[in-house]
């Protein structure tokens, strides 16, 4: 199992996720540059997180144009996975890959704390290791990672289960008051309508290990380990 | 632009009349302007250096000490760390934001132009009253400036410091400190090679901006500061990632002989200084710099200080694969001169000749100013203060007032706005421990750091409080489990022209001198920064440590919170009987006065080893340092994050109440431990000869204090943890 990282010149957790697939999960896995127009064999992309091209103007809008992106969108829409982290979460909504757009926190303030997610939909590539409805905490790090789509796509996003992750309290409960951002619907990651493209804004790539306080983020990448071998032996 | 004198530049008399002997003529106008940010201060320490020769430098562990672009610090596995704190005082003061920015952008290239990465950020700030409308823009617009820069590097700000006094209204201090991860056989250091060298610049384009920032840098705050918001820079942190990713990559290949980034004082300051340690000279055509603007003089271009530029000399016959690295990273590189043989500093515009002066006269042939301190006045006034007729303060409240004191309470809106985990190495968080503390991928191994100073101690008594800051610091590092291994400083004062300032800073560089030798904790780079005053107020005397240490395991870490019901609380270290200079005083009384507690190194060496040996057993549950607000306010700390509460009885005889409960004096700490491992941490403490008191146990959902049977403090966790959460968000909304 392959997975590959794409690496925009302002990506800064690049390789936080290449360590996680090469350490953690002991799989292959292999840098992707922003400027080349073909994508090596693998089985899941990750877009991570930082500020891809310095991020001046929206948050991935300039990464949209980059030559690597009508690859990553080929590959998405061929069905592969692919998992975008907070700016990664942005590219992937500015590429219309998922549907939506990330606002300025409604603190406007950048928020890096840990926050309580709820598992909303555990039947996913990327989900299917956790327990449904369970309750697990994970970092966020962003600036801009308020969600806002509307009406209708947000009703299309709960009718289709595609509402993946949300923020809520240590209980579960939902409230303002554990949502970092003024998320709609308090909704921390998503995924497009195939299912196989999730965008997120917390990174499950900082709690993959004991030693950094948690291993909720490593079930995420221990469903998507496990999907591709069941896809695979199938 | 009108053309300044060299007294507007920042030059005397004197001063004026050794550049003429240095040249054998009169300087012109860009000759001027260079000899006047060489000479700044900021540059050449003129009245500091003489005084920083009293700091220990040398050390078993230390690789490079003072005199490069930061210090470097030997841990094992062919491995080292790199680190160096600097101030970004003034323009932070002016324009908070960028100024912050620059500052953190500055500082972390001073680590990657020594060839390593930067792994962590940490800062040390100090602002006037947070009531004050104004201090609460600027306390915002720096947390945001650091925050804006460091998050987007993806550099984890780690740690740090903040503390609000009437001395700092006018002029906020503002210290980041960066560290770097590097490999023994990938150290670079700041030299030209040889003569027909190329030199390259790389980067940003060259601007107007932040001309004369060195000068500006080393005078007095005043109301005419405002107008020049010219003189400080703009930050561009994806053009430093880019030159981040693109220098580690030349080094990687090992593709240049010398690096050096541009910072104060702009190409002049660091072509001088890459040349004049190998002893060659230079010449530079100003008309190959890049510009962001039209019309620029050779005097502009020389002068500016615009941010995200290097300097490279190239090895020989690697140009091109120079060139192609940052090409890839959308970079261009020119060349813009050579080194020469013979030891001038010629700026060239195209065939003409702009100005030429000897390398020597701008950096090693600078001034020194051996000064003559005076002992002010208040100094044995403040000392004399009784502090044991105080009039009563209930407990409680008093406390209550301490948590909420926007100096002790939680920092939680400052570092939430900081990326500190970003690179996944983050094992003690800010908020969590005495220090950062991250593993070192790949290795068993771990590294800690702090920030620590301490302006109201240094100021009530310079050398007892110079002793304490390097002990903090050291004794912080120790409570996370962390070897102290070297420190560098950042040395914020006043006018060093006022024999009062002098003083104050004579004093407090002899103190941390002597408990840094003692320690065995050398200085290994720092930074000055005179002239903090306004309104021709002084700030109080800040120096600020950063210290970086070692743990060999990273098992042997240690945070501050309580773990479990049940735990033992035990106190380390003799009693303190001294309030001076305490935040208690200040907070209940409204007095900064009083006896500083004296510092006993033996004692602090002691508590070191000793909690250094426990941890290493793992016998420690939780290990927090007493400082501001003493012990009640860091057993509650240990309390709040942690969520468990304690009872402690204070039936101790011989010490008042109120100095059991609040009396900061160091060389003490105190830790929790379970039932299980008391004997064997009792063992210890006879081996150690550790005066040990076992203080109480970790329960229930309050905050009690005893003596003799009565209570006298007793809160819930959710009332103190109010007071310390809520206070800076209240301050801030």
């Amino acid at each position: 199992m392959k997975f590959g990282v794409v690496v925009f010149p302002g990506s800064n957790c690049d390789a936080d996720c290449f360590y996680t697939a090469e350490k953690v999960l002991r799989e292959e896995v292999e840098y992707i540059w922003h400027q080349n127009n073909h994508l090596p064999a693998v089985d899941a992309l990750i877009i991570p997180g930082g500020f891809s091209y310095g991020d001046y103007l929206r948050c991935g809008a300039v990464a949209r144009f980059s030559n690597i992106m009508p690859e990553i969108v080929k590959f998405a829409e061929n069905g592969r996975l692919v998992l975008g982290i907070c700016n990664g979460f942005q590219i992937l909504t500015e590429a219309k890959l998922l549907p939506g757009a990330l606002l300025r926190n409604d603190s406007l303030k950048f928020i890096c704390a840990d926050v309580y997610l709820k598992v909303e939909n555990n039947n996913s590539p990327f989900t299917n290791a956790y327990q449904p409805g369970e309750i697990i905490k994970m970092p966020v790090a962003h600036g801009e990672g308020n969600y806002f789509c509307d009406p209708e796509t947000l009703a299309g996003l709960k009718n289709e289960g595609r509402i993946l992750f949300t923020y809520c309290g240590p209980e579960g409960e939902s409230a303002a008051e554990y949502n970092p951002n003024g998320s709609l619907a308090n909704i921390a990651g998503i995924v497009n309508k195939q299912g196989n493209v999730l965008g997120m804004m917390p990174h499950p790539e900082r709690c993959a290990e004991t030693i950094l306080g948690g291993t909720d983020g490593l079930t995420l990448f221990n469903s998507i380990c496990g999907w591709l071998r069941k896809a695979d032996s199938k | 632009m009108k053309e300044l004198t060299y007294k507007e530049m920042g030059l005397t008399d004197e001063e004026y009349e050794k550049i003429i002997i240095h040249l054998r003529r009169k300087p012109n106008y860009l000759e001027l302007g260079m000899f006047a940010v060489m000479w700044s201060e900021h540059c050449c320490y003129k009245n500091s250096r003489h005084l920083l020769k009293n700091f220990p430098t040398k050390g078993a562990h230390v690789i490079q000490g003072p005199g490069e672009n930061a210090g470097v610090v030997d841990i094992g596995d062919k491995q080292a760390l790199v680190f160096k704190i600097e101030s970004h005082n003034h323009p932070s003061a002016i324009e908070p934001y960028q100024g912050a920015a620059t500052g953190v952008g500055g500082i972390v290239r001073d680590i990657f132009t020594m060839g390593a990465r930067p792994v962590a950020l940490l800062n040390s700030l100090r602002f006037g009253p947070i009531e004050d409308a104004k201090v609460k823009s600027l306390f915002s617009g720096v947390v945001s400036g650091i925050a804006g820069y460091g998050n987007c590097l993806g550099i984890p700000t780690v740690g740090g410091e903040v503390y609000f006094g009437d001395s700092y209204k006018g002029n906020p201090l503002v210290n980041a400190m960066c560290v770097g991860l590097v490999n023994h056989d990938d150290i670079a250091l700041a030299v030209a090679g040889e003569a027909g060298r190329p030199i390259m610049i790389v980067g940003s384009k060259t601007g107007r901006d932040g001309i004369h920032g060195a000068t500006f840098a080393s005078e007095e705050l005043t109301q005419a500061s405002q107008q020049k918001r010219p003189a400080v820079q703009v930050g561009d942190p994806f053009m430093e990632k880019l030159l981040i990713e693109a220098c580690l990559e030349l080094i990687k290949e090992d593709l240049v002989i010398g690096m050096q980034d541009l910072g104060a004082a702009g190409l002049t300051s660091s072509i001088a200084e890459t040349v004049s340690k190998s002893g060659y000279g230079v010449e530079v055509d100003v008309q190959m710099v890049p510009r962001r603007e039209t019309k620029m003089s050779a005097y502009e271009v020389m002068l500016s200080e615009s941010q995200e530029r290097m300097l490279i000399v190239p090895r020989l016959a690697k140009e091109k694969r120079v060139s192609e690295i940052f090409a890839k990273w959308g970079l261009d590189a020119n060349v813009i001169g050579k080194v020469t043989g013979d030891g001038m500093f010629r700026v060239l515009s195209g065939d003409q000749v702009e100005g030429e002066i000897p390398v020597r006269a701008l950096t090693d042939d600078s001034p020194v100013y051996i000064r003559q301190g005076v002992e002010p006045e208040y100094y044995n006034k403040n000392k004399n203060f009784k502090t044991d007729a105080l009039p009563y303060f209930d407990n409680t409240e008093a406390l209550c007032n301490l948590l909420a004191s926007p100096n002790i309470a939680s920092k939680a809106w400052i570092y939430e706005q900081y990326d500190h985990q970003v690179m996944a190495n983050t094992v003690i968080e800010p908020g969590n421990g005495d220090a950062a503390v991250l593993r070192i991928k790949d290795t068993d191994k771990g590294v800690a750091f702090t920030t620590d100073g301490n302006g109201r101690l240094v100021y009530l008594d310079p050398f007892q409080g110079g002793k304490a800051v390097v002990c903090e610091a050291a004794r912080n590092l120790a409570c996370a489990g962390a070897k102290p291994l070297a420190l560098t400083n950042c040395l914020n004062f006043g006018n060093p022209e006022k024999p009062n300032v002098y003083w104050q800073m004579e004093m407090a560089i002899k103190g941390m001198a002597e408990a840094a030798e003692y320690l065995e904790i050398p200085v290994v780079s720092g930074n000055v920064s005179l002239y903090n005053e306004s309104g021709g107020q002084a700030v109080y005397p800040t120096p600020v440590v950063g210290m970086a240490g070692l743990l060999e395991d990273i098992k042997h870490r240690c945070d501050m919170g309580f773990k479990q019901a049940g735990d033992l609380i035990i106190h380390f270290g003799p009693w303190c009987a001294e309030l001076g200079g305490s935040e208690y005083l200040s907070v209940c009384y409204g007095l900064e006065k009083g006896a500083v507690p004296p510092v006993h190194l033996a004692q602090e060496k002691k508590l070191i080893d000793f909690l250094l040996r426990l941890h290493k057993e793992n016998l420690l549950n939780s290990c927090h340092d007493i400082s501001e607000g003493g012990l009640a306010v860091a057993l509650a700390e240990a309390a709040i994050v942690s969520g468990f509460g304690f009872l402690v009885s204070l039936d101790f005889t011989g010490v008042p109440l109120n100095k059991l409960l609040f009396a900061e004096g160091g060389g003490r700490a105190f830790a929790t431990c379970g039932q299980a491992q008391w004997e064997k941490v009792m063992n210890f403490a006879a081996d150690f000869a550790m005066e040990t008191h076992v203080v109480g146990t970790v329960t229930g959902n309050r905050l009690v204090f005893k003596k003799q049977e009565r209570e006298i403090i007793n809160l819930t966790l959710e009332e103190a943890g109010k007071q310390w959460k809520e206070s800076i968000p209240c301050h801030m909304r």
